[in-house]
């Protein structure tokens, strides 16, 4: 379960989103400047609220009021970026194995197994991020943030710097991934499209206001 | 031409002794302040960023002078490391090796905090996201990106260190084999008559070193950089 209940001011920028999901895949829906971006780094803990609260799975991850805010780096959280920002000096097999590194976690040879089975990346493990192609480049992005254990997983417009045939070869990774990983996502995307196929549900921002969530039938209803 | 003396060889082994010390004390202090003065807004940083590079532009001879002040045997600093730490800088080649030290550190720095402020803070953010604390992103991420120039300033330190004269006279004097280096062993050598061979010797010999270690920078940054671009 995640809920929000945040206020930020960005410069001119006012972002002020409220609502509480219990899907697997929560669209965050909008136009570039929408805010969704500064939303999903807010919940990463990226950005601090200057006012509200995030709850991520139980735990209260920031309370302004109470004074609480939870570093990034504590959140267990999963984010895949829109430029993979696999880190360059590692090859594919320490990039993957970084987060369970960090997060001193036991080395779990089954999970690693399915990710890597779930994702094909099992041809990659030894090269470097400089050698790899967009598409295989996002799909070790995911491989890496799910091998964290994540309790969440935040997606910025993971499929955003692909073109057209390489967002259909990722795609159904992502519907796998959705229906067999059980990490809850959040999705950001400006593409309908894209969320009618993965979403359960949809937080849809204009100006960093929310002006519709719901279900994705909400993607029809204008917009 | 090319018989080196005795009085030479401990000239050359000190030098070597007191740059490869200096360098190697003053590596995790230039790292740390580096990474402040690239990654962290403070009040006073413009002028700290100035106090590291006074050794730059201050007459080498001033440096020596204030470490004499600050470091000598009735110094603040100096009395107190005397009386306590049982630590002597007058007149000893660890002297040498501080002057060396701070001489270089302008140097050792630059390329360092160059190298850190070019490493793109995305991927630090994704270090962050995936569970790391905000020392082991620095230790896993940024300085293994940063390697070049760490490499680049402690070479290029190391080339200051063992070419240093100003300061390094000035602080602790000349004493054959314990504060003469290669530089102020050609000084003494010019000013004897018959002194010039030798001399020259050592001028060969301090060009050598000099390039060597242009050349192993830049042989370091190069593989450096291509590994670190994922060849």
């Amino acid at each position: 379960m995640l809920r929000v209940d945040i206020q930020k001011q960005l410069g001119e920028f006012s972002l002020a989103a409220s609502f509480t999901s219990e899907g697997r895949v929560t669209g965050l829906f909008g136009a570039s400047g929408s805010g969704k971006t500064s939303l999903i780094n807010t919940i990463a803990g990226l950005v601090r609220p200057d006012r509200g609260t995030i709850v991520i799975d139980g735990e209260t991850v920031d309370d302004t009021a109470a004074g609480i805010h939870v570093p990034t780096w504590r959140r267990r959280i999963g984010y895949v970026f829109q430029d993979a920002r696999l880190f360059p000096h590692l090859d594919i097999r320490q990039n993957l194995d970084y987060g369970r590194r960090m997060n001193r976690l036991a080395e779990d040879g089954a999970q690693h197994k399915r990710v890597v089975d779930l994702l094909d990346i099992g041809a990659l493990l030894d090269r470097r991020p400089g050698k790899l192609s967009g598409g295989e480049r996002q799909r070790v992005a995911l491989g890496r943030a799910l091998l964290s254990k994540p309790r969440l997983l935040l997606l910025d417009e993971p499929l955003g710097a692909l073109d057209e045939s390489r967002k259909l070869e990722i795609l159904p990774y992502l519907v796998r991934l959705r229906d067999e990983a059980g990490v809850p996502m959040v999705y950001v995307s400006h593409d309908a499209a894209e969320l009618r196929q993965l979403a359960t549900q949809i937080v849809m921002l204009r100006r960093g206001q929310v002006t519709a969530f719901g279900g994705v039938k909400v993607l029809t209803s204008g917009a | 031409m090319f018989e080196i003396s005795p009085t030479e060889w401990t000239a050359i082994l000190l030098s070597l002794r007191v740059a490869v010390i200096a360098t190697l004390v003053a590596t995790p202090f230039g790292i740390a302040l580096a990474w402040l003065l690239a990654r962290r807004d403070f009040w006073g940083k413009s002028l700290l960023d100035a106090a590291v590079h006074l050794p730059l532009v201050l007459p080498p001879v001033v440096t020596g002078y204030l470490l004499l002040l600050t470091f000598g045997k009735r110094g603040l600093v100096g009395g107190w490391l005397a009386d306590h730490l049982g630590i002597v800088f007058a007149f000893r080649w660890t002297g040498a090796a501080l002057a060396c030290g701070v001489m270089s550190f302008p140097l050792l720095v630059r390329p360092i905090r160059l190298s850190i402020e070019a490493v793109d803070r995305r991927l630090e953010q994704a270090a962050e996201t995936l569970g790391a604390a905000p020392w082991r992103v620095f230790a896993t991420v940024t300085l293994p990106l940063a390697l070049p120039g760490v490499l680049a300033g402690m070479v290029l330190g190391f080339a200051k260190a063992i070419g240093e004269f100003g300061a390094t006279i000035t602080f602790v004097s000349n004493i054959p084999g314990e504060t003469q280096t290669i530089s102020s062993a050609i000084y003494s050598l010019i000013q004897t008559p018959d002194g010039d061979s030798a001399a020259a010797r050592l001028v060969i010999i301090s060009v050598v070193l000099a390039v060597g270690a242009l050349i192993a920078a830049e042989v370091f940054a190069r593989r450096a950089t291509a590994r670190l671009h994922g060849q």
